[in-house]
């Protein structure tokens, strides 16, 4: 048993390399996927994997098929919807959700038509995104790098960014510092998305960041055991994930997802704030 | 009465069609090729009489092409449609139907003995046709001659035009064909084997004697599991299989990844699916047959 989950990665260093990989963003992403999920924007890694399309392509336009290229050009297209989202919905009525919506939108068009006048077919988001199983130093170094990064970062701003999750008007009158806090944690999710697409494809990196969040919500109630369960219900899906694609023969990146996935679906059902759990029959207080 | 006016009509629409394409004969056809292989080749034996567009463009990838507009307009205009066939532009009929296209559609690999190729997936293995027929020259023979045939009888008056050009087209393939075979021929039996990206080389390597392994499937659109990239490793281990090569449409890192676990070498680039562009190292059918077997002798050999 032991053998049979140790053995791969032993005998193959692209195992190695994938779990490191995966260890390393699912110690990253999952506490901003916390934040996400708290301020109601889980859904906005989705719309980052295509808003980043036609920075992408700009880098391919000007420098070919070059990864550092491409993906400054992604975290730059990436960050202007960010940013540009953020501010629309604080200086006009629209909420961040569909302010967000409607630049993915045109950012996604943009890229479709860059990509276009090339003519040429090449699949720019296929070389854009990378797979877990071909991991070679750089991108793990990037990875890791982006990980320190992103988690010195969230301490530094921990205690405004916990403010705007949960009493935003609370923080914009008390301090200045709302709107610098929350345009920090937006370059944190979007650096997080494109290292994590171009090293370990779009699946995986919206994937991770969100799943284990959401799964954690059935367990924790205070945002420092979110954290913690989220983190660890990442590194769990990650080892299990790869075996699965070992052993099962399917793709890598869907294998850890799925299991990122039964892991929600479970914590849903029997969590310590699941489904089952809030049916049964409770003791009531006695006096 | 009017059963007579009718019919005058008629007569002289008929007079008005008939002059129309009897200019229009006289002039060049122009003619659509699926992508750029193919697109040579019609280029090859229509020479000047022909107008050829190509679809799906140098460096692109026809497994996952999305036709445009363009495509529709260029087709509904012209009078001939190629296509490889055996399952290779599965967007095609798609494309013929909404363009509006009323020419003939001529299969270039008509007559080819399609090979069959065995795609696992979870367990259950899938007879699949392999369309990449082209990769076999004696099978370029059979295109050239369907060519051939498809532009005569779209355009009778070039008959001899055609049957020049394909001629002298043949017979440099054929050239290329003892070319390839003695070049290959010369490598020692145990290093000609092949691993690349996208499994394109089946009818290559029936034809030529090399043994050929894939990471990915028949398809560029399905990603690789763990178990496929360690099963080649262990396979390149074993049999010493001598150099990995790229394809130019298939991202490499995965490539990248065995070999560096592996030690094989790394290979050039090889074109299977599509021409480079013109100032590229195989921007013809026959250059990129010249430029693949020097790559692959290059690293075979070495």
């Amino acid at each position: 048993m032991i053998d049979a989950v140790v053995s791969p990665f032993i005998e193959f260093s692209f195992m190695r390399r994938a779990l490191v990989g995966c260890l390393a963003l699912s110690l990253g992403a999952p506490p901003i996927g916390v934040f996400l999920m708290l301020r109601r924007m889980s859904l906005m890694g989705d719309a980052m994997s295509h808003a980043i399309l036609p920075g992408a392509a700009v880098g391919y336009l000007l420098f070919g098929l070059s990864l550092p290229a491409m993906s400054l050009g992604g975290f730059a297209a990436g960050l202007a919807v960010a940013l540009a989202a953020g501010l629309v919905a604080r200086a006009t009525l629209l909420r961040e959700d569909a302010s967000l919506a409607g630049f993915y939108l045109v950012s996604l068009a943009l890229g479709v038509l860059i990509v276009s006048v090339r003519g040429s077919n090449i699949d720019l988001l296929h070389v854009l995104f990378g797979t877990v199983l071909a991991l070679d130093d750089a991108a793990i170094i990037l990875l890791a790098s982006i990980t320190t990064v992103s988690l010195i970062v969230l301490a530094v701003i921990y205690r405004p960014l916990v403010l705007e999750c949960f009493d935003p008007q609370f923080l914009r009158s008390a301090s200045s510092l709302s709107f610098p806090t929350h345009l920090v944690f937006l370059v944190l999710v979007v650096l997080n998305l494109v290292a994590g697409f171009q090293a370990l494809g779009t699946l995986m990196a919206v994937g991770i960041m969100l799943l284990p969040a959401v799964a954690a919500r059935f367990w924790a109630e205070e945002l420092s055991g979110l954290i913690v369960v989220a983190i660890f219900c990442g590194f769990a899906a990650s080892v299990s994930g790869l075996l699965l694609s070992y052993y099962a023969n399917v793709p890598t990146g869907a294998a850890i997802i799925l299991t990122c996935g039964v892991f929600y679906v479970l914590s849903m059902l029997f969590g310590l704030r699941g489904l089952v759990w809030g049916l049964l029959p409770r003791k009531h207080l006695e006096a | 009465m009017q059963s007579r006016v009718l019919m005058q009509i008629g007569v002289a629409l008929a007079v008005v069609l008939g002059v129309a394409s009897g200019a229009h004969a006289a002039d060049t056809i122009k003619a659509v090729a699926s992508f750029s292989i193919l697109g040579d080749m019609v280029k090859q034996v229509g020479g000047d009489r022909v107008e050829v567009t190509t679809l799906v463009g140098p460096d692109g990838d026809a497994h996952v092409y999305e036709p445009t507009p363009a495509d529709a307009r260029n087709l509904a205009a012209s009078q001939i449609l190629f296509i490889n066939g055996l399952g290779f532009e599965g967007w095609m009929e798609r494309l013929e139907k909404s363009s509006g296209f009323k020419g003939n559609t001529i299969v270039a690999s008509t007559g080819v003995k399609p090979r069959t190729m065995i795609e696992e997936e979870g367990g259950h293995a899938k007879t699949i046709t392999d369309p990449h027929a082209w990769q076999n020259l004696d099978n370029g023979k059979l295109y050239v001659a369907n060519i051939r045939d498809g532009l005569i009888a779209a355009d009778r008056a070039g008959k001899a035009v055609y049957e020049a050009n394909a001629a002298k087209y043949l017979d440099q393939i054929a050239e290329e064909e003892a070319t390839v075979k003695q070049a290959l021929a010369s490598l020692p039996k145990d290093r000609r084997k092949l691993i690349t990206s996208h499994d394109a080389f089946g009818y290559f390597g029936a034809a030529y004697g090399l043994e050929i392994i894939a990471p990915e499937g028949v398809s560029t659109e399905s990603e690789a599991s763990a178990q496929d990239v360690a099963k080649i490793i262990r396979q390149i281990k074993a049999e010493h299989v001598p150099a990995v090569f790229m394809e130019n449409i298939t991202d490499h890192r995965l490539l990248d990844q065995i070999a560096r676990e592996t030690g094989a070498k790394i290979g050039g680039e090889l074109y299977t699916d599509a021409l480079s562009p013109a100032d590229g190292p195989a921007p013809s059918y026959l250059d990129m047959f010249r430029h693949n077997v020097g790559a692959l002798t290059a690293a075979m050999s070495s």
